[in-house]
């Protein structure tokens, strides 16, 4: 089984070098690219291997790619972003690539940039990530040094300059739109699409997001080629993916499995399955904005595709396990929290509706519940659907809920009805 | 008043951005990483950037690890995120309120820490979690919260 | 055009347009709240969701936000779908979750877009237990109260505020529910245009401070369409009275001049009219004592018909602040070359104004089409402190060339954020000549700061460049020629400049300057505008009356040589403080030597204080009118309320003061003023139609100033007598002193106040366009007085004058404008007088370091023969040699700008 976007991750804990990182193939595709490809054969190369963003909406990022204004026609300075931001709850693989491979990111931007035609990247990095920001700092340093990046890369015609930007919190910073703000120094609200960032991006200028994981994968695609990426994969979406396990099971973490895996397989047999003493009752397969499964589900491969048939969504493939001695109700109110507390507060349903959801569950989970919440509770899941809110934090916040109420009704209404937690 | 050594700090920050503009929280970072907090006199500061300090102040207060009141010596970033709140957080989070005689938000009497939610810390896996300032503290235990807030008293953080 | 389909039937629309505006342009009730026809589409509040499908056969559809989406051809879109209805009443249940629900205790009450807008969708059921969300609030100066608790977070405080106006001051700050709109720290907001946050407001946030200390509801209110008298452009208002005091100013829309919005003067400006200042009975020199004393209306005609016998040498000083009708009854009554208007300086400038205007092929814009110029260039004005409202279009049209590009990547106009994404802050050419920095500077691709005979030559520079018919400039500095061809450059290269000069200036070489820089534009084949701005509510109309002539002197000084040679009678003075305009000591000198001082005004004065008679005249809110204003548009001011006791309108008391010099007139009404004017009068003769006469009926109904829910009709006199009195007749207007009438939409000129079946806030001005955001229904009000000359030659001026020579021992002192404290009646108002500043002396730092002195400071100058001691300000955008006063500031008055004057440390 191939895993080019981990194989190289050092089990010491340290980074991938630069030099070790040469010496492993990297930069290859690099010299590749500026050396004889032209920008609309890599774009061509990533459409072809279905590579979809694995930033969570899974958008092909090839057909992303080819409505920026290329040539003549395009207004400059053009940008590339790189979004590190990671802050969706139970989610944590990006930064296994930040810290371990940097260079292969820092590859992946060079490679993107020039397909691209982009002027500028930024890498945007949450604070908290404080280690990667430190092994960027040094791999971008370490580029530089060696030509990978500046003034006419390896000699080539193209230039790009690589910034890395350290953000002060805040989970909307990971909406594409909102980090562009974020980046011009202003509030990180959203902004209304259309115009997309293709057309107007930062400072009004044509720009791409591309997720950590998505842009680590191009180097690969354009060394080995589209149908090489193609047959990492169980499914349509090509390559491999990143899927991380969390919660009570024996051995929680991430491992790189073609892309289409079973959540059974990765649960029981990469994750050891549940610890002792605990059961399974269900899981949010990816990432906190994600509808739970349950164990009939299980099944289900962990694609863009298959599980939305199943009732969720791939989102970033990193699952938390609820176990049966854990309250549902409790877990829910955690996400709500969460969601709440990071609404930008921009548009009404998210900003009110959010902590009107939290103000319920916290009664209900407190034994404060009352008949009609249950009521209210599925009302807002309903009005804060996609498209209603200005942005898909909201509709992605209910989605847990609406699936919990679903799944775990008697457990709300325990609540109520004995007014209290029956896990406490 | 900035001092130089910030000032000089900031006009390189300012100098690296397409805009300057654009380094208003990098900028903000600065004068925190040295006072522990952004004081409430925004005007100097907001002038490096050609902002006013209302502009300033409200990209400051949107951004939650900008702090605009007054922290301990160290901040506590405990994660709630719902990994870490299967695995415990509540135990975590109440042991610490009681060890340091504070709520979330507060800061402990003897000025050394103050504690605050975070958003997940991306390290799910290894639940549950805190940050003391720049460092990441995974599986926690009650055993092991005290060892370390007895090493940051003891200085030897 | 194109046809869209609401609830399965099909409407055609403008192309261009969001659903939204298209909609309530199509007369639908569909709420909204964070979006505004000024500032546009953001999608925040979701508030204005409609379901839209993609084709006839697409029966789910999908709930889109109606501001957000394109109405193009084809759009299928339904209101009325049960979804959509739903999600509208949840928003506004989502909004009340914290909201206070003080309506019975909020000024907002009865006229609060959200009242408004949670009758419309239904809500109406409180199903929330948990706590509210609670603010602090701030305090924000003398004119805007804070209640944040009330706030909904639609963001149009902000944007308007920070994105229309450009303040800096204001902002939002946190975030998810606990987003605050506020300043920084608690304070006096800046913006002179923060008014205009009590009716952005959609609720209570932000409420009027001084309507608040004599609060007064909506309804209670009664109401007329007015106009502002306190600077030339004439913004459209709609003041409110109670109980004989006028409780606040609202803006009345009009298309062409002010829209949507009001500067803080205009707004707050009115509380003269309730001032203790305000003469309210007629009063009589008493001959022993010297004294003026209360008489009766009886006694001063009887007076009055022994002053004005018949063949008395009487003369009369007409008035920039009082009507067209007042002056004109005036001039009817002294005779034509007995009537003198202006001092010396301002009749100059207003003749060339208008010679210029008359003559040449350029265009004088109105407000919205200066907003829409693409390139502007400044001679000599201050505009923000000198005519606030222009500032506000001209910052608009700072933003029209980026615009252009915005339109290039198909972004629509009216989605405001992704436009100001694209122009990221950048501004058109826009040039500023002036003697200092201004409060425009921020928006000006260059600033060029000189006197203003280096302004006028920078001016007649750009003309030459332009044309080189227009004559050159001898011995032009290289800095400024440099300028000149630039500046030329970016004209010639814009599809609507702008030239834009007034009367602060005080030298007609700089209107001319202007004049001859929109000519050669003009000539070389641009649409150019040319903005003058003039400095009273009538001044335009009184430089039209007047009839000015290069040879016809007709302004005060001329009455002063007549008074010198000792031969008058009387002198009638019409609203109007001569001390204010001239010289002192000439005014006391002058007044002397008049006979008989007879002074029509609402205010005391030092004028009156030197009169023998003085007859109480209304505030333009005790009486009609036709203002003129900078663009040449005649306008008229109705009367709000009936004014106590004799107080009538100045030209009724010219009218008695005829009768009593038993020269008998026909003249019953107003509308026989404006007959009589417009027939003498030929370029009066529109002022007869700007607003339908006293006879106009609506079904035979007139049209009330009280709204049909005014309470208290008889409770509000009961301490008199318990019978309801009869309401006061009005026989100048079809408008009534009455709730009973006709409730629908009366033609523009004659709104007396926004209301609608189910829109009771300012909102309901949709109702009163015949496009949302475009002309009021049968025209925005207003009848231009000039129009250009359609020829292609021009008249150059070939005047320049020579460069500024700095003077040995003597500075050359200009004039200060401030929006608050400059103008004579806003001044009154205890709001206004409180951010007036104290008197100061403004030096260019090098000349305070010549005469050794420091900011703070005291010095002394000396203006004909009058000593001012004053504290020093430092001011480095002011050139050498030049000083600044403050213009107009109690204390201050009676200088004739410019003067050189010695200036030094107080002795
Ligand atoms: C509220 C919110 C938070 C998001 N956070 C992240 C994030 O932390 N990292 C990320 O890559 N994408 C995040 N996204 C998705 C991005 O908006 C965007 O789709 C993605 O960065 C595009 O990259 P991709 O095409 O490579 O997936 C978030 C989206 C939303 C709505
Ligand atoms: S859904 Fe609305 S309030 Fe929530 S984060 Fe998105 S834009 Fe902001
Ligand atoms: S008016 Fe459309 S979202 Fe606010």
């Amino acid at each position: 089984m191939e895993r080019p976007l981990t194989e190289n991750i050092r089990s010491d804990g340290q980074p991938v070098g630069i030099e070790e990182y040469e010496k492993l193939g990297g930069y290859q595709a690099t010299r590749k690219a500026l050396g004889g490809m032209s920008p609309q054969e890599i774009t061509a190369a990533v459409k072809n291997a279905d590579l979809r963003g694995r930033g969570g909406a899974g958008f092909p990022t090839g057909i992303k790619w080819s409505f920026i204004p290329m040539g003549d026609a395009a207004r400059h300075p053009k940008y590339l972003v790189c979004n590190a931001d990671e802050m969706e709850p139970g989610t944590f693989k990006d930064r296994l690539l930040l810290e371990g491979n940097p260079h292969q990111l820092i590859e992946g931007m060079i490679v993107s940039g020039y397909a691209l035609e982009a002027d500028l990247a930024y890498i945007f990095l949450r604070a908290e990530y404080t280690l990667a920001a430190k092994r960027l700092g040094q791999a971008i340093a370490e580029a530089y040094a060696k030509g990978y990046l500046g003034r006419r890369i390896l000699g080539s015609d193209y230039s790009l300059d690589l910034r890395l930007h350290l953000s002060a919190g805040r989970y909307i910073c990971g909406e594409e739109t909102a980090l562009l703000n974020a980046l011009e120094g202003k509030r990180a609200i959203p902004r209304a699409k259309p115009p997309h960032p293709q057309t107007s991006g930062l400072w009004g200028k044509p720009t791409i997001v591309n997720n950590v994981e998505t842009l680590s994968n191009v180097p690969h695609i354009v060394d080995r080629g589209a149908e090489w990426f193609k047959s990492l994969s169980h499914t349509d979406c090509g390559g491999t993916k990143i899927y991380g396990v969390s919660g009570r099971v024996k051995r929680p973490g991430l491992w790189e499995l073609p892309m289409g895996t079973p959540a059974r397989e990765i649960i029981d047999l990469h994750a050891g399955g549940m610890r002792n003493g605990y059961g399974f009752r269900g899981v949010i397969p990816g990432g906190a904005s994600t509808e739970f499964l349950l164990e009939e589900h299980l099944d289900v491969r962990m694609d863009f595709d298959s599980l939305p048939k199943a009732g969720s969504r791939l989102g970033t493939g990193t699952m938390i396990v609820l176990d049966d001695k854990t309250c549902p109700v409790g877990m829910v109110l955690s996400l709500e929290t969460f969601f709440a507390r990071e609404s930008c507060g921009w548009c009404t349903p998210c900003r009110e509706g959010l902590r009107w959801v939290v103000q319920i569950i916290d009664a209900i989970e407190k034994g404060e519940g009352a008949g009609e919440d249950l009521d209210i509770l599925e009302g807002q899941c309903r009005l804060l659907a996609p498209g209603h809110t200005f942005c898909a934090l909201a509709p992605g916040a209910v989605e847990p809920l609406q699936s919990a109420l679903k799944y775990f009704r008697e457990d709300f209404e325990r609540h109520i009805k004995e007014k209290g937690c029956p896990w406490r | 008043m900035l001092t130089e050594g910030e000032r000089r700090e900031i006009e390189e920050e300012i100098a690296k951005s397409e805009r300057k503009r654009a380094a208003s929280v990098e900028v903000l970072k600065i004068v925190q990483k040295r006072r522990g907090w952004v004081p409430d006199d925004l005007d100097e500061l907001a002038a490096t950037l050609d902002m006013t300090p209302d502009e300033l102040d409200a990209v400051a207060t949107f951004y939650s690890l900008v702090f605009r009141k007054p922290v301990g010596r160290h901040v506590i970033l405990i994660c709630d995120s719902v990994s870490c709140w299967v695995m415990e957080y509540e135990s975590m989070r109440e042991h610490l309120s009681e060890r340091l005689g504070i709520g979330m938000g507060g800061t402990s009497t003897d000025g050394m820490f103050t504690l605050l939610p975070v958003a997940c810390l991306g390290a799910c896996d290894r639940a549950p979690v805190m940050m003391v300032d720049e460092v990441l503290y995974t599986n926690l235990t009650t055993e092991k919260i005290d060892g370390i807030l007895e090493a940051y008293r003891r200085g030897n953080m | 055009m194109a046809t869209i389909y609401i609830d399965n039937k099909p409407y055609v629309v403008k192309d261009g347009q969001n659903l939204l505006h298209a909609c309530l342009s199509l007369g639908f009730d569909l709420p909204y709240f964070c979006w505004h026809p000024a500032m546009h589409s953001v999608g925040a509040c979701r508030q204005c969701a409609v379901k839209q499908f993609r084709d006839e056969k697409d029966t789910k559809g999908k709930i889109v936000m109606s501001c957000m989406t394109p109405a193009a051809e084809g759009t299928r879109i339904s209101i009325d779908d049960p979804e959509a209805m739903e999600f509208r009443a949840s928003v506004i249940e989502w909004l009340m979750l914290s909201h206070p629900h003080d309506c019975p205790v909020c000024d907002e009450g009865g006229e609060c877009h959200l009242q408004d807008m949670t009758v419309m969708t239904g809500h109406n059921y409180r199903r929330t237990r948990f706590p509210k969300r609670t603010h602090r609030n701030q305090d924000l100066g003398p004119f805007i109260n804070h209640e944040m608790n009330r706030c909904i977070q639609c963001y149009r405080c902000v944007r308007f505020y920070c994105d229309y106006a450009q303040g800096r001051d204001f902002n939002v700050f946190a975030c998810h529910h606990a987003v605050y709109f506020g300043r920084h720290r608690d304070g006096v907001l800046e913006s002179e245009f923060s008014g205009n946050l009590i009716e952005i407001c959609p609720t209570g946030v932000f409420t009027d401070k001084a309507l608040k200390r004599h609060y007064t509801r909506k309804w209670d209110l009664q109401t007329a369409p007015s106009v502002c008298v306190h600077c030339g452009l004439g913004c459209n208002t709609i003041p409110g009275e109670r109980y004989g005091a006028l409780r606040r100013i609202l803006n009345r829309y009009n298309g062409e001049v002010n829209g949507y919005f009001l500067c803080d003067r205009g707004r707050f400006g009115y509380e003269f009219v309730n001032s203790g200042q305000r003469v309210r009975t007629p009063l009589m020199k008493n001959n022993e004592t010297g004294a003026l004393e209360p008489a009766t209306k009886g006694d001063v005609i009887e007076r009055l018909s022994h002053i004005l016998y018949f063949g008395a040498n009487v003369i009369g000083i007409g008035s920039a602040r009082a009507s067209l009708e007042a002056n004109f009854a005036l001039r009817a009554l002294v005779g034509p070359d007995r009537f003198f208007v202006f001092d010396e300086t301002r009749r100059r400038l207003m003749a060339t104004m208008i010679g210029i205007l008359k003559s040449g092929p350029a265009r004088t814009p109105s407000m919205k089409d200066v907003a829409s110029s693409d390139a502007v260039f400044i001679l000599g004005e201050d505009v923000a402190n000198t005519a606030p409202m222009l500032a506000l279009a001209l910052r608009q049209a700072a933003r029209q060339r980026p615009m252009q590009d915005v339109a290039k990547l198909k972004i629509p106009l009216w989605d405001d954020t992704a436009v100001r994404e694209v122009i990221q802050g950048e501004k058109g050419p826009f040039f500023i000549a002036a003697p200092h920095a201004t409060k425009l500077d921020d928006v000006a691709t260059e600033t060029y700061h000189a006197a203003g005979e280096d302004i006028a030559r920078l001016g007649f520079a750009v003309a030459h460049e332009l044309d080189p018919a227009a004559p050159p400039v001898p011995d032009l500095k290289e800095e400024a020629l440099l300028l000149a061809r630039r500046i030329a450059l970016f004209l010639k290269g814009a599809r609507r400049p702008l030239v834009v000069s007034g009367m602060s200036g005080t030298s007609d070489s700089l209107l001319r300057a202007a004049g001859n820089v929109a000519w050669a534009l003009c000539k070389t084949g641009h649409d150019a505008a040319l903005c003058f701005t003039t400095d009273e509510c009538n001044s335009l109309g009184l430089g039209l009356l007047a009839d000015l002539g290069d040879g016809y002197v007709s302004d005060i000084g001329k009455a002063f040589a007549l008074a010198e040679k000792g031969k008058l009678d009387a002198i009638i003075i019409l609203e109007n403080d001569l001390f204010l305009r001239e010289d002192i000591s000439r005014v006391e000198r002058f007044l002397e030597g008049c006979g008989h001082v007879i002074v029509i005004d609402h205010l005391f004065s030092r004028t009156t204080g030197k009169a023998d008679i003085v007859l109480p005249a209304g505030t333009f809110a005790e009486s009609d009118g036709t203002f003129v204003n900078n663009e040449g548009r005649a306008q008229r001011c109705f009367q709000v309320f009936v004014p106590e006791g004799d107080i009538q309108e100045s030209w009724r008391w010219v009218r008695d003061a005829l009768n009593a010099a038993r020269r008998p007139i026909q003249w019953r009404t107003f509308d026989d003023v404006v007959a009589a004017m417009a027939g003498e009068m030929q370029q009066f003769e529109a002022v007869a139609e700007i607003a339908p006469p006293a006879g106009f009926r609506i079904a035979g109904q007139k049209i009330p100033r009280q709204p049909h829910r005014y309470s208290g009709r008889t409770a509000m006199h009961a301490q008199i007598d318990v019978h309801e009195p009869k309401p006061p007749d009005d026989a100048d207007t079809p408008l009534a002193y009455s709730m009973e009438g006709f409730e629908g939409i009366p033609p523009s000129a004659l709104v007396p106040r926004f209301w609608a079946p189910g829109w009771n806030s300012v909102q309901s001005v949709n109702k009163f366009q015949e496009e949302v955001g475009g002309p009021l229904r049968g025209d925005d009000p207003g009848k231009r007085l000039i129009e250009p000359t359609g020829g292609k030659e021009v008249p150059y001026f070939h005047e320049v004058p020579g460069a500024f020579v700095p003077r040995k021992g003597e500075l050359l002192i200009v004039p200060l404008y401030h929006i608050f404290g400059s103008e004579e009646l806003s001044v009154l108002s205890p709001g206004i007088a409180g951010m007036a500043p104290h008197p100061y002396l403004a030096l260019n730092p090098f000349d305070a370091e010549g005469l050794g002195m420091n900011a703070g400071d005291e010095g002394e100058v000396v203006i004909s023969g009058n000593t001012y001691r004053l504290p020093i300000t430092l001011m480095a955008s002011l050139p050498q040699g030049v000083a600044g006063l403050p213009s107009g500031l109690p204390g201050l008055r009676g200088i004739v700008f410019p003067a050189w004057a010695k200036t030094g440390r107080a002795t």
